[in-house]
């Protein structure tokens, strides 16, 4: 059975003048999925979600949302939902206010969720009547998301989302993320934020100057036999040390970044997946109980940044 | 390198659970739902809410001010008569507002309606939630112009309410000295108040061009004021005539003509018409500036070369073309103030007031046809060209007394502006218009015949 797609572009292209924000892009993106646009600053990521939301036509190419053509004209497709460059909030109005006229301004037979539903989901209840002139930016990211929550959308589209966001911030924003994949919801977001979007994107778009080198699910990114660099938090490090030495496919780095604090517990170690398996094994043989056990940089980043500086490089 | 790991592709989704079809309503939302939206935005400005609370309390508090003080605004049109009458008042307050309120308004609304969005970077959202850009601009400028018109109402009936309020319902002085009951005064000052929404209304399409061409610039929000402040400039320039009537500030000026008996209605209503026909034009301007303009670039807010081949040069168009067609129908050259209009302009004006000074010091009442008044009047005592504004004009007036048989004169010194506007002064015999006061009323007010407003009419007889 084919996966319904929620985004389908061929060939899509968007100039600015001189400037090529999209360089004939293929994009596809899995109904029900969080999809991750990663990408360099200036990379096309806001372009193509601006393309998503309607605000603009590509220049060449084809794209369907939802699975209907997307006209040469600027319009918002039916069943999208979002924003880009951060929500578009006015600071005299309250948070009420503010979804309040987003609600009169839908037909009133279009499904809606209450605003207050959708404040409390993303933990603004208590701020409902409070002006939005005084709200922090992680506030104004939640009631961005709130505002978009309000048109009960097929297609979120965010942009940057974690912005300015605290942990309490950040859990209401991904647990409504998450509620919303499972509820059959696409949604797709930009971040700089690797540690969300790994947590979670189960599918991710790098881009980089316009163009795509990697679009597919991040287990994929995970999968490449790639050397990561771990940190390795055990219960006698100098045994620990010397039995990753002494690994095959295993290299100790000294005097990495991740050791820049002083922790004499850690060590960090380079190596193969298959490799860290081997060396794991190895410590719990040798009675070494390992208490922690990380990449220093995350796969999507090592990822990201490996793609970007190839792309970079030619 | 590019690694594609390509999802497979498959017909339209099913809508998702609980989302039903039709997330957002293909229907573009109405009008009226975005103009009650963008009202809220207006009203909740607090920039607004002060403009509201001036204009409705600011000019009615000044003109019961000035009317409680012994020395009254002479420079300004009407200021002289303001403790005659109560309407007298919203005439001064009409004249500073077209100088300086109405410009400061539609600056501060119009001008800022659509570069407040690019301020907050609300458009893209404002795009999304209405998906129409047509309806968008509807709104907007219909919301731009109720604010602009609760304000002008403001102004209107403040001014009214403090005028009343201080002298009452009497008799308005008119521009060539007739008396204008208090009904008749009412319904010009009215009609004067509703002429000039026209010309504000061309500068709120300016303020609307403005704002979507200049984007966050602060030029868009001062293009009115610039615009009214260059063409009240223009206006004290000794410009030929169809050049001043082709100016949309005219009818800031040419209300004064319901005012004169008979009224001048010709600049009124070539003004009113230029400044409807700017409005359109630079509305439909803003219009197409604003379909065209790109909202995906967040750098791009709109100004740029297009402003001036698709926002100035078609504006330099109508200017020129309405110039030619006034050049044209209206025979009108050169400044338009000649001897022979002041003349008449005077001797109406003296026969006028001379009949309210007689009445004031209770004399038995003459007809302006036992007056037979006359004005003979020179510039530059003679020398040049007898035609044009300033202040060189010299008129002796003449006239029958009644009862003697004897033919008397009286001589003024005449301030005429480029507009065709003119203070005149008097300059002797002392008995007849020199300064001196006349109780009426129970209260002493200057003579009427020392120093009077009048209006040269620009256009041919």
């Amino acid at each position: 059975m084919e996966t319904p797609v929620a985004v389908r572009g061929r060939g899509i292209t968007k100039v600015f003048g001189d400037v090529v924000a999209l360089d004939h892009i293929d994009v596809s993106m899995t109904q029900g999925q969080i999809h991750g646009l990663v990408g360099p600053n200036g990379a096309g990521k806001t372009t193509l979600l601006g393309l998503l939301l309607g605000l603009a036509v590509a220049d060449e190419g084809s794209l369907e949302i939802l699975g209907t053509p997307v006209g040469r004209a600027p319009a918002a497709p039916d069943g999208v939902s979002g924003f880009v460059d951060g929500p578009g909030l006015y600071p005299t109005l309250t948070a009420k206010q503010n979804l309040a006229t987003l609600v009169a301004l839908r037909p009133a037979d279009a499904p809606a969720t209450g605003i207050e539903e959708a404040l409390e989901q993303v933990g603004l209840a208590d701020v409902a009547d409070a002006k939005v002139r005084g709200f922090s930016l992680g506030m104004r990211q939640r009631l961005g998301l709130a505002a978009a929550l309000l048109t009960k959308p097929r297609l979120l589209v965010l942009d940057e989302p974690s912005n300015g966001l605290d942990p309490v911030g950040k859990k209401h924003v991904h647990a409504v993320l998450s509620r919303l994949a499972a509820e059959g919801v696409t949604v797709v977001m930009s971040s700089h934020r690797m540690d969300d979007l790994e947590a979670l994107c189960s599918e991710v778009t790098i881009l980089t100057t316009g163009r795509v080198v990697f679009s597919g699910p991040v287990s994929k990114l995970s999968d490449d036999n790639r050397e990561l660099d771990y940190r390795l938090r055990t219960s006698d490090p100098s045994a620990a040390r010397a039995v990753a030495a002494a690994a095959p496919g295993v290299s100790v780095i000294d005097g990495h970044d991740a050791l820049a604090r002083p922790d004499t517990d850690v060590i960090v170690v380079r190596a193969r997946v298959a490799a860290m398996d081997g060396l794991v094994a190895r410590m719990v043989r040798d009675d070494i109980a390992v208490r922690e056990l990380a990449p220093v940089v995350s796969p999507l980043e090592a990822a990201f940044l490996a793609l970007t500086e190839q792309e970079t490089d030619r | 390198m590019t690694t594609t790991v390509a999802v497979a592709d498959a017909p339209a989704p099913a809508p998702a659970p609980g989302a039903g079809a039709g997330t957002a309503g293909a229907r573009p939302v109405p009008v009226a739902r975005i103009l009650r939206f963008e009202l809220v935005k207006q009203f909740s400005a607090w920039r607004v809410r002060l403009l509201i609370g001036l204009c409705w309390l600011g000019p009615g508090l000044l003109v019961f001010a000035i009317d409680q003080q012994s020395t009254l605004p002479s420079d300004t049109l009407f200021g002289r008569w303001m403790h005659a009458t109560g309407w007298a008042g919203p005439l001064v307050v009409l004249g500073v507002a077209g100088s300086w309120a109405l410009p400061l308004v539609t600056s501060m609304v119009a001008g800022d309606v659509f570069s407040s969005e690019d301020r907050l970077g609300t458009w893209r959202h404002l795009l999304i939630a209405v998906r129409s850009h047509r309806r968008i601009f509807a709104a907007k400028a219909i919301a731009s112009l109720t604010v602009i018109g609760l304000l002008v109402a403001g102004l209107a009936v403040s001014s009214v309410f403090g005028g009343l309020l201080a002298e009452g319902n009497q008799p308005l002085v008119g521009l060539d000295g007739h008396l204008l009951s208090g009904g008749d005064a009412a319904g010009n000052v009215l009609l004067a108040w509703v002429c000039v929404l026209a010309p504000t209304l061309a500068l709120a399409g300016l303020g609307l061009l403005g704002s979507v061409a200049l984007g966050r610039s602060p030029m868009g929000l001062l293009l009115p004021m610039l615009a009214a402040l260059g063409m009240q400039v223009a206006q004290l320039l000794p410009l030929p005539v169809p050049v001043r009537l082709a100016l949309p500030g005219y009818a800031f000026i040419s209300w004064n003509g319901l005012f004169a008996d008979p009224r001048q209605l010709g600049p009124l209503l070539i003004g009113v018409g230029v400044s409807l026909v700017w409005a359109v034009v630079a509305t439909a301007l803003a219009y197409l500036l604003f379909l065209r303009r790109d909202f995906t670039n967040l750098n791009n807010d709109g100004a740029g070369r297009r402003v001036l081949t698709l926002g100035v040069l078609p504006l330099v168009g109508v200017l020129a073309a309405t110039v030619g067609v006034f050049s044209v129908t209206t025979g009108a050259g050169g400044s338009g103030i000649d001897q022979a209009k002041v003349q008449q302009s005077v001797a109406t004006a003296f026969a006028h007031l001379y009949r309210f000074q007689q009445a004031q010091m209770r004399r038995p009442p003459v007809t302006e046809a036992q007056l037979q008044t006359s004005a003979a009047c020179d510039k530059s005592e003679g020398l040049g060209a007898q035609a044009g504004p300033g202040n060189d004009w010299r008129c002796t007036v003449s006239w029958n007394v009644p009862g003697y048989n004897a033919t008397a004169q009286a001589i003024y010194q005449l301030d005429v502006s480029a507009n065709g506007r003119y203070t005149a002064d008097g300059d002797g015999p002392v008995e007849v218009n020199g300064y001196f006061l006349i109780v009426s009323g129970g209260k002493p007010v200057p003579n009427p015949l020392w120093q009077f407003d009048g209006n040269v009419d620009l256009l041919p007889g």
